[in-house]
């Protein structure tokens, strides 16, 4: 009978397992002296340090911090006020609008990237960050929009009665119960959309212009002509920068659920 | 959308409540409205449009209709590409099902405790960089790599397989990449589960086999569903995968596009393709509304 319950404990245990090992040997190999990946020679920091000797490798990551920075903070402006918004307008409109607005997370990355290839060319938009700006932000909406909607859904509607009733206006609701209440699915609606547009490859590929190369276009074609271990290096500062991300969007997720459970207690 | 079901108004009060009520609130949404159909509308509609124009004899785009471009899909060439994604595809979710629809399941069962932390466990690798973990798997399956060894070490084989670029790699690859998406879904759908249900079909009788047939898998469907699209949806796009784990060997209809268009320039043409994948993966998602009867994919973000 023991045995019957421990086995799909296993099962867990061995597929998060295979999950984290191809991680892990890109984490080992980042330490590894020798430059042939299959080979090790001991330990070593060296390709740390040759990482930030690289300045092309090293403007990649700053292009590709800024274009997460600003796709998620205008997807966080856009997507919020419209969640917000849409609650309360009455446009025929609206369903077909959040239709399409969740579009570019439904439909295959490659159709968004051809997509947007052809327009940007057909309005003579230069291709380099603006474009990059522009399609990540397209993508990065629905997330906060999502994020944010489903929990004004589940938000306790008498508190924003009860504000009004003591005479506060449409802009002090929102910005005195509405926003704090909204904050954490804001914060990790931008969480999510930052670590989507940092890991995007295939849309990036496209509207990129000759010379603005992002991380993920840097890492993708090293990767089809040969790496270095200056890569691994690099992959590992990126986990190690994801690691702290999770740990802080569930940190906040568990203070969103604090907060749900003191409001709900106190009703 | 209906309507809210307030009283109806007369008809020339009923313009001047919409506009009073919606006045304040319009600029709110107005961003939305705006980046939706200059950006994501436009775009599509414009790729439509592409793919009946004629392509000009060394750049660019004449506009003359035509329906050459959807003629030549039927090519056997592009026809086998079409086929052979689709079949990669199906390949690949039914190996998540396999692999993900467990995981999810158990996952349900265990304490709120364990629950968070795996859920933790598994946010840290989906949120990692693709690229990183399909290096990871580079570096696996090259030859003299950490599986050849360890499978010369068991005695299993005696010599290096050749395991990267091949077909069997981009599958790994692809499941792996999806398998997180199969696992939220059923997880969603499989926490929302009351266990009292199969104690009870137990007690009337059911086997383990029987119990779960009948009330686990029915109740957990909308999960599997929605796993199902968030896994073939993006299989049919995944050209990255295919381009670095498979080489030149694996070919799909992704892969056509982006030749088309950074390569070949044949700009109306990719559109085409791109249409008709489009149409395949609107016929998925109608498909899975009709079976699931739910509006919003579940456990998508």
């Amino acid at each position: 009978m023991k045995n019957r319950t421990k086995l799909p404990n296993i099962y867990l245990g061995v597929i998060l397992v295979l999950m984290y090992l191809p991680i892990l040997l890109v984490i080992i190999y980042s330490f590894n002296q020798s430059k042939i990946s299959s080979v090790w020679e001991g330990f070593s920091l060296k390709w740390y340090t040759e990482l930030f000797r690289d300045a092309s490798l090293l403007q990649a990551l700053i292009n590709s911090l800024v274009l997460a920075a600003a796709s998620s903070l205008n997807a966080a402006v856009i997507g919020t006020l419209a969640a917000v918004g849409m609650l309360k307008v009455n446009l025929r409109s609206k369903g077909v609008i959040e239709y399409i607005s969740t579009l570019p997370i439904m439909i295959p990355e490659i159709i968004l990237g051809m997509v947007f290839l052809v327009f940007f060319s057909l309005i003579g938009l230069p291709f380099g960050m603006t474009t990059l700006i522009i399609a990540h932000t397209a993508f990065c909406i629905p997330y906060v929009y999502m994020l944010v909607k489903a929990r004004l859904v589940g938000l306790d509607k008498s508190l924003g009665e009860a504000a009004k009733d003591l005479g506060a206006g449409e802009l002090r609701v929102f910005l005195d119960i509405t926003l704090p209440l909204i904050l954490p699915a804001i914060v990790s609606g931008m969480l999510l959309a930052f670590a989507m547009s940092m890991d995007d490859v295939v849309i990036s590929i496209f509207v990129t212009g000759v010379n603005t190369n992002t991380l993920p276009i840097k890492i993708y074609t090293q990767l089809k002509t040969g790496v270095t271990p200056k890569i691994n290096a690099l992959c590992t500062i990126l986990f190690a920068v994801t690691v702290l991300m999770g740990l802080l969007s569930g940190w906040l997720g568990k203070i969103n659920t604090q907060k749900k459970t003191v409001l709900e207690e106190n009703r | 959308m209906k309507l809210d079901d307030t009283p109806v108004p007369l008809p020339w009060q009923r313009r001047e409540k919409r506009f009073s009520h919606n006045g304040k609130f319009i600029l709110t949404v107005l961003p939305l409205y705006i980046f939706t159909l200059a950006f994501v509308a436009g775009p599509l509609v414009y790729m439509f449009i592409l793919s009946f124009l004629q392509r000009a004899e060394v750049w660019g785009v004449i506009g003359k209709f035509t329906l050459k471009n959807y003629t030549d899909i039927l090519d056997p060439v592009y026809l086998k590409t079409f086929w052979e994604s689709i079949k990669l595809a199906v390949l690949t979710t039914a190996l998540t099902i396999l692999i993900g629809y467990p995981f999810g399941y158990f996952m349900a069962k265990l304490s709120a405790k364990w629950k968070s932390r795996m859920m933790l466990f598994l946010m840290i690798p989906f949120w990692t960089s693709s690229l990183i973990r399909l290096y990871g798997w580079i570096i696996i399956f090259r030859a003299n790599g950490p599986l050849d060894k360890a499978l010369m070490f068991l005695h299993i084989t005696d010599a290096p397989l050749k395991l990267l670029y091949t077909y069997a790699a981009v599958v790994v690859g692809m499941v792996y990449a999806l398998v997180p998406f199969m696992i939220f879904s059923v997880y969603s759908s499989a926490e929302k589960l009351d266990w009292s249900l199969i104690e009870a079909a137990r007690d009337l009788g059911a086997n383990p086999m029987q119990a779960f047939l009948t009330v686990s898998l029915k109740l957990t469907l909308p999960g599997l569903l929605s796993g199902v699209v968030l896994t073939f949806i993006p299989s049919m796009g995944l050209f990255f995968i295919a381009d670095i784990l498979g080489g030149n060997k694996v070919v799909l209809v992704g892969n056509v596009i982006q030749e088309q268009l950074m390569k070949a320039h044949n700009w109306p043409f990719a559109a085409a393709l791109a249409v008709v994948l489009t149409i395949l993966t609107s016929v998925m998602i109608y498909l899975y509304r009709r079976l699931a009867k739910v509006k919003d994919l579940e456990g998508l973000v």
